[in-house]
């Protein structure tokens, strides 16, 4: 079946050699880096955003012009770099940021995407929606207050989400004389807390957003510091073992069938690689059929590729024709997801009608859409002091809760832990079509 | 570099866009692409190809012809659909004015461009579309910040900027009532430098208008505009040569030109690295407004 088929696709070596111009490019060898700010309402968020956007000449002059005029108008004597981020009608109304909002950057090293979040007590559902893509999260605490309740909140989200790193920015240190003694408190009532929480890497910056100390340009202010600026750290974090590399997954989206002649008994399984690597000839499972094959050739576009990793979108061709369609994964024969119709997880409810414990939902993981139950409420969790709350099993808008559900067919999982990709689903409410809980596998 | 598991921005960028594109074609029964002639909706052409290759793109290319297109635009647009042999759909704001849909605005500085909302939602309901998909980028303007991957609409096209579901991890509901319908936007996290050198990188051929070229222009609120059969000329308005390019593709009466000698994609590049304007600055539907963006979202625009 091989023989017949001339080298139709270029390999990446020649691709190389056809480009007309072999750039030396710095743009070209970019990283992505996607974090996320929390803060409670007078933490400063928006002014650091604006600022990190500011001092790394990311913003236009006709930007900065509206907001220099919007705050002149305001009566400000500086310019108002909140101004920048907020966004829409009702916010620039009331002067508060009502939704996830994402902002762009770069600097010679990297390419950043923020995923700006309010910090409002009643919007723990946005923070979760901006920490689910996270590289980072931004956590802001105002130097004068220390560690609040919110900090513990948004801490919590972001371990919950599994963000791998966390930056701990405690601002408006312009307001406590730039005082170690100030820095070091907070920084060990933090600690005592992260302690009881699931976070690798946690590091603390102290930071002026207003007066720009310590977020792109080293402050002279704080010189018993020694460590680097919150720019420095987003660009050196290490990010590129975010991704997992070992256990290879396969969520199939679609079967791409040409329907043209020369292409005539091509069948392709276009997907993004979820987790692991996959290779030309390695051996494969499909599932849910469980039959074995393996991998005849991996392409994108006209591009033949030796290997890929997540996240990468390739199309895969396998050696045999297997009975395998959209929703289906393509995993290794010693390394499966698990397969089961009872899924342990963790919730946050994002809806303003509670759930109905009664009701079907619509779950969706991966590239997959089943019907479940939600069969039991184990617990819902007080995220201020992480206390387990069994008493009250009603579910809200913001709760954080365990649940175990079922479904009408097996899914094809891992531990969130391990995959934010095969170990994350949402419900979906059947009646009104909102997507109404995000859920982690435990 | 180092890792390797490196994969660059780009590259990145690119593997979400094809994912959001095949989870289109998964998840709607009757999606298309809104392809306006400019360099954002021919990337996300380029990358429906590359989605879907070997076959063809499943998709149509619908373009809402104001009337008051550059030619250039829509030779170029005839040609790309005719060589990726993907089916065109025009809907024509001409007719919409004809068939006395909308009204046309008249004065010195009238405009086609809000008009084209309308055309805009018959032509999704004439072909019973339920998934647009735009090249609309988050960076381009505040009110798209906020924008979803999928945007969910109602059955009057609108949107309700309050009322958008939440986007977790790589998962789009996609899941509505009859007559409901979606604008997803692939390209959302794109800025418009990551467009350029992309653009680059892959070869991507471009309308001739975004590269320097002679052209009779004059100048209006500071913005150097084109000397076209829709516009009318005030006697105190001055008609320059200049050699000029331009930075997105609208309506002729509207999209200001630059000057430029950039004449290769290179040296467009360098011009919008260092450039300190937005894209955008240089239309003006936007500056009706501090808001005039997220008014024409509310009303179903792209």
């Amino acid at each position: 079946m091989t023989s017949d088929r001339k080298p139709r696709w270029k390999t990446e070596k020649d691709k190389d050699i056809f480009k007309p111009n072999k750039m030396s490019n710095a743009y070209l060898d970019m990283e992505l880096l996607r974090f996320t700010t929390a803060g409670s309402v007078d933490d400063g968020k928006s002014t650091l955003i604006g600022r990190l956007l500011y001092d790394s000449k990311s913003i236009f002059e006709d930007q900065i012009d509206a907001v220099k005029s919007s705050s002149e108008r305001k009566g400000l004597e500086h310019i108002d770099f909140s101004l920048l981020t907020d966004g829409l009608k009702d916010e620039r109304e009331q002067g508060i940021t009502i939704d996830v909002a994402y902002r762009y950057f770069a600097t010679p090293k990297r390419k950043f995407i923020i995923a700006d979040t309010p910090g409002h007590i009643q919007y723990t559902r946005n923070m979760v929606t901006g920490a689910s893509t996270a590289n980072v999260a931004l956590i802001l605490v105002d130097a004068r207050n220390g560690v609040v309740e919110q900090t513990y909140r948004h801490s919590y989200i972001a371990s919950l989400l599994q963000i791998p790193h966390l930056v701990v920015c405690i601002n408006k240190m312009d307001l406590v004389d730039y005082d170690e003694e100030a820095f070091n408190k907070i920084k060990a009532d933090f600690e005592s807390f992260a302690s009881k929480l699931d976070v690798q890497d946690v590091e603390f910056i102290p930071i002026s957003a207003l007066v720009g100390d310590n977020v792109v340009h080293r402050s002279e202010k704080m010189p018993w510091y020694e460590g680097g600026t919150l720019m420095y750290t987003l660009e050196n974090v290490h990010i590129s073992s975010d991704h997992n590399h070992i256990d290879a997954r396969f969520p199939v989206q679609t079967v791409i069938r040409p329907h043209r002649q020369e292409y005539h008994d091509f069948r392709g399984y276009a997907g993004r690689v979820a987790g692991g690597v996959f290779k030309k000839g390695d051996e494969v499972v499909v599932l849910p059929s469980g039959f074995t094959t393996k991998v005849k050739n991996i392409i994108l576009d006209e591009t033949e590729l030796e290997s890929v990793f997540a996240p990468m979108s390739v199309t895969m061709e396998l050696e045999d024709d297997l009975d395998i369609s959209r929703g289906g994964m393509i995993a290794k024969p010693n390394n499966k997801p698990d397969m089961t119709q009872d899924v342990d997880i963790m919730c946050c409810w994002l809806n303003e009608k509670p759930l109905n414990p009664i009701a079907k939902y619509i779950v969706k993981h991966t590239t997959n859409d089943q019907r479940c139950m939600v069969k039991e409420i184990l617990y819902k969790l007080d995220i201020n002091t992480l206390n387990r709350i069994e008493d009250d099993k009603v579910i809200n808008m913001n709760d954080i809760f365990r649940a175990r559900i079922r479904t009408t067919k097996p899914l094809m999982i891992d531990s969130y832990r391990k995959n934010r990709i095969t170990g994350s689903m949402i419900l979906i409410d059947e009646g009104t079509n909102e997507t109404v809980a995000a859920c982690m596998v435990v | 570099m180092g890792s390797k598991y490196y994969l660059t921005h780009l590259k990145e960028l690119e593997s979400e866009s094809i994912y959001v594109i095949r989870e289109v074609f998964a998840q709607f029964q009757n999606p298309a692409i809104l392809f306006s002639g400019g360099k954002d909706s021919i990337l996300l052409t380029h990358l429906a190809k590359k989605a879907f290759w070997p076959a063809k793109i499943p998709f149509p290319l619908v373009h809402i012809d104001t009337g008051h297109n550059f030619p250039e635009t829509i030779e170029f647009r005839d040609n790309l659909a005719k060589e990726l042999g993907v089916k065109l759909i025009v809907g024509s704001v001409q007719e919409s004015i004809d068939k006395g849909m909308v009204q046309e605005e008249t004065g010195i500085n009238a405009s086609r461009n809000a008009l084209q909302t309308t055309t805009l939602l018959s032509t999704i309901e004439e072909h019973k579309f339920d998934a647009a998909m735009g090249g609309a980028r988050r960076d381009e303007e505040k009110a798209r910040a906020k924008e979803r991957f999928f945007s969910h609409r109602d059955d009057f096209g609108q949107w309700d900027p309050k009322n958008q579901r939440p986007e977790l991890w790589n998962i789009f509901n996609g899941h509505k009532h009859m007559g409901e319908h979606f604008r997803v936007f692939p390209i959302s996290n794109w800025t418009e430098m990551d467009v350029w050198q992309y653009i680059l990188m892959e070869n991507i051929e471009l309308p001739s208008l975004y590269f320097a070229h002679e052209r009779e222009v004059f100048e209006r609120h500071g913005t150097l505009l084109a000397v076209s059969p829709f516009v009318t000329l005030k006697q105190t308005d001055v008609v320059m040569k200049k050699i000029v390019r331009y930075r997105t593709c609208g309506d002729m009466p509207i999209t200001g030109a630059v000057e430029s000698m950039a004449s290769s994609l290179e040296q467009v590049i360098q011009e919008v690295a260092a450039s300190r304007q937005t894209e955008r600055g240089n239309r003006a539907d936007d500056k009706r407004s501090e808001t005039a963006m997220e008014d024409r979202k509310r009303q179903g625009y792209f």
